[in-house]
């Protein structure tokens, strides 16, 4: 049981940060060519030479593209429409239609902005070839930085993130269960009629967890450093003094939920429920900034959400106590309610 | 037979007496669904930015009030200079910076080319690169319009069609999804411990000494949950519809049929789970263990599967979820058929029966 308890968390944590990412690669392109000239050709093999498409097929039936999109064999069709080369060299001008699967949005205007590029590319590409001059007045360059994360990586944001969420589920569970076990056992009532101080109890109760929890924290923050090449361009001692506040939410939420619960079954209910909402309104998966405002006030009750923000701009920016007192005050007055509460009703249950 | 139909009857006893489990399986699905439909998004929505911008002239201005009008972006104000860019970036308030030349408007019009920086905050990258191109395509479409001279018209146009989600709303992406994922949670949640539970508690004795076969105690015990996790379809069906208005169109009774086969697939994988673990903890830990994060992230769900790596690709075709997905999509938001669906559809039954399968094996070991 133990050593399940802290190697599925790690194992998940080395395999499944690889899984995530946003970015779009291998799009299938179906071509459809109705013109079947060479300025066609040209513009198809632009595609088979660029890194992220693939050719899903070839036609000249506009019906087999959306056939081939229907069945998720194509992600994108292009269709060349017929006297594209002849409107092309006489009109100067000629049109071509894209069919796109947009069921995944976001991955539909990436594919459409890398199709539109390679497009726009070879068309001024003939336009030069052709001789005519493209003067165009004022022109605005545009120059991208990407900071914190030049490369674009997804696993150094995600791999944080993941990291809060495994430790998390260790100790609400683990925590979560121990007290209602005692009741199910009855070993409970050998506790109550001991000279111990309640506080004493729960204090007794949250330190063996506490201290798993940190090192369960060191050892993932190593194994991020050592698999991902996790940057650390704060300072360490704030990730650990968050991690210390943020485990004293999490024991707290565990010890409440088997105050208020008679079997293990119900705990682990409870725990799965908060667990599966603290992780989807966390911003680890999907940016907290897209969701609504009402749902991004709710975000201030979520510990994972607030523990996530300080991990990610602390490792990823070098940001310090004074950026992050915020969340810092937020998780410790959680810290502070969940606890008490904790112990209130621990004692009015066993009065 | 009778006593087969008996055991069922008892079993559904045993579930619908416990009202406030039973609420609690009833009422997570739904305020996942809602609570999630509303918060499961990555589209870009009031993205704050700001600017550094040392000229100040007309051109500028008119380019700042441009972004400022666009409902994606959310303009923060001015920031003196370049260095406080990334104090900005460090408290988390803004999410890309817009720097301006120096002399912007004049170099313009006299160097006939002036520059822009824009500098993301690129710890979230799909964010970043997202902000990014919103703000090229604005200012690109600003030097469209106010270009002076003859248009530099570009020889190819491109007329893009969005098929099935044309206002790219990432809600029709992901309430299907969470239909699936939903189900999968709560179907394999509810019956791991079962099982388990008779173990722990030293029923299993007596049901081993019943007249029942293994296989119908495994049949008997899915069967009630089948139904409850069936009015669970129907509840998620009925919000994704109201509430979130995703498109239907495909056969309703196609959908049905799907996820009662899904439920019988998901609720064989916690019986299996169940008959493999010797105390109801086990039981659940494993469940969440398999379950939870591995649905979310390797189903498609969230993250498109074509990206990942191949081997995390070949593992992602073990997961339940993956298949359904497909499916729910597939006859909610193209209204495909069997026709082109049956691929998934064997796939989901031949898991159902593999699990079965499994759990009567591992159960018959438990008989010796």
């Amino acid at each position: 049981m133990t050593t399940m308890i802290t190697l599925i968390p790690l194992l998940q944590l080395v395999i499944l940060a690889n899984a995530i990412t946003f970015e779009v690669k291998n799009i299938q392109l179906y071509v459809v060519d109705q013109d079947q000239s060479q300025v066609s050709q040209q513009l198809i093999s632009q595609f088979q030479h660029s890194d992220y498409f693939t050719m899903s097929g070839w036609s000249s039936q506009v019906s087999q593209g959306k056939k081939a999109i229907q069945d998720d064999k194509a992600n994108l069709a292009m269709v060349i429409p017929h006297y594209f080369q002849r409107d092309l060299i006489t009109q100067k001008h000629a049109s071509l239609q894209l069919l796109i699967n947009a069921v995944d949005g976001s991955a539909a205007s990436v594919s459409q902005t890398y199709t539109s590029a390679i497009i726009n590319n070879f068309a001024s590409r003939l336009t030069r070839a052709s001789g005519a001059v493209n003067i165009s007045t004022g022109h605005i360059g545009l120059d991208n930085h990407n900071w914190y994360n030049p490369q674009l990586k997804y696993s150094i944001y995600m791999v944080p993130g993941l990291l809060v969420l495994l430790v998390t589920m260790v100790e609400l569970f683990m925590a979560g269960m121990n007290i209602t076990r005692e009741k199910e056992l009855g070993t409970i009532e050998q506790l109550n009629i001991t000279p111990i101080k309640r506080y004493q109890f729960i204090s007794g109760k949250l330190l063996p967890f506490w201290i798993i929890g940190m090192a369960e924290m060191a050892v993932g923050l190593f194994v991020g450093w050592l698999v991902y090449a996790l940057p650390f361009v704060g300072h360490l001692w704030l990730i650990f003094a968050g991690s210390a506040i943020y485990l004293l939410v999490m024991l707290g939420l565990g010890l409440l939920i088997s105050t208020v619960t008679e079997t293990q079954q119900q705990a682990m209910f409870v725990g799965w429920f908060l667990m599966v909402v603290f992780l989807l309104m966390s911003g680890l998966f999907t940016p907290i900034e897209s969701m609504p405002l009402w749902a991004q006030h709710i975000t201030i009750g979520n510990p994972v959400a607030q523990f996530i923000e300080i991990m990610r701009n602390v490792l990823m920016k070098g940001s310090n106590l004074r950026d992050l007192w915020f969340q810092f005050t937020d998780l410790s007055i959680m810290a502070v309610t969940v606890n008490a509460l904790a112990v209130i009703r621990y004692r009015k249950t066993h009065a | 037979m009778r006593s087969f139909i008996g055991f069922v009857i008892k079993e559904f006893y045993h579930i619908i007496r416990d009202y406030r489990s039973l609420i609690i399986l009833f009422a997570i699905p739904a305020v996942d669904l809602v609570l999630f439909g509303y918060t499961v998004r990555n589209e870009l929505t009031r993205a704050p930015f700001a600017v550094v911008d040392p000229s100040r002239d007309q051109v500028t201005t008119e380019i700042v009030q441009k972004l400022a009008s666009s409902h994606y972006l959310e303009f923060e104000g001015y920031l003196k200079n370049e260095s406080d860019i990334d104090p900005a970036f460090k408290a988390g308030k803004i999410k890309e910076v817009v720097v301006f030349d120096r002399k912007f408007a004049h170099k313009l019009t006299h160097n006939r080319s002036a520059g822009i920086q824009l500098i993301a905050d690129a710890s979230n990258p799909n964010m970043g690169a997202l902000i990014t191109a919103q703000i090229s395509g604005l200012v690109q479409q600003f030097q469209a319009t106010h270009a002076s001279g003859p248009p530099a018209g570009t020889p190819i146009n491109i007329r893009s069609r969005l098929l099935y989600n044309p206002d790219l709303r990432s809600v029709y992406l992901f309430v299907p999804g969470l239909i699936a994922v939903i189900l999968m949670l709560i179907s394999a949640l509810m019956t791991s411990i079962t099982i388990a539970r008779e173990k722990e508690t030293g029923s299993m004795e007596i049901l081993l000494a019943s007249p029942l076969r293994p296989i119908q105690i495994i049949i008997g015990k899915v069967v009630p949950y089948f139904f409850l996790a069936f009015i669970d379809v129907l509840i998620v069906i009925i919000i994704a519809l109201s509430i979130f208005n995703v498109p239907f169109r495909g056969s309703v009774t196609l959908f049905l049929c799907e996820a009662g086969l899904f439920e019988l697939t998901a609720l064989s994988l916690g019986l299996l789970i169940s008959s493999w673990s010797e105390s109801q903890q086990t039981a659940m830990m494993t469940a969440q263990g398999i379950t939870l994060m591995p649905t979310f992230i390797l189903s498609g769900l969230i993250f498109p599967i074509s990206s990942m790596p191949r081997p995390l690709q070949w593992l992602s075709t073990i997961i339940p979820a993956r298949w359904f997905l497909v499916i729910v999509r597939g006859i909610m938001l193209k209204g495909i058929g069997i026709e082109v669906l049956w691929k998934e559809t064997a796939i989901l039954g031949g898991m159902a029966f593999l699990f079965l399968f499994l759990s009567l094996r591992a159960f018959k070991v438990r008989l010796d």
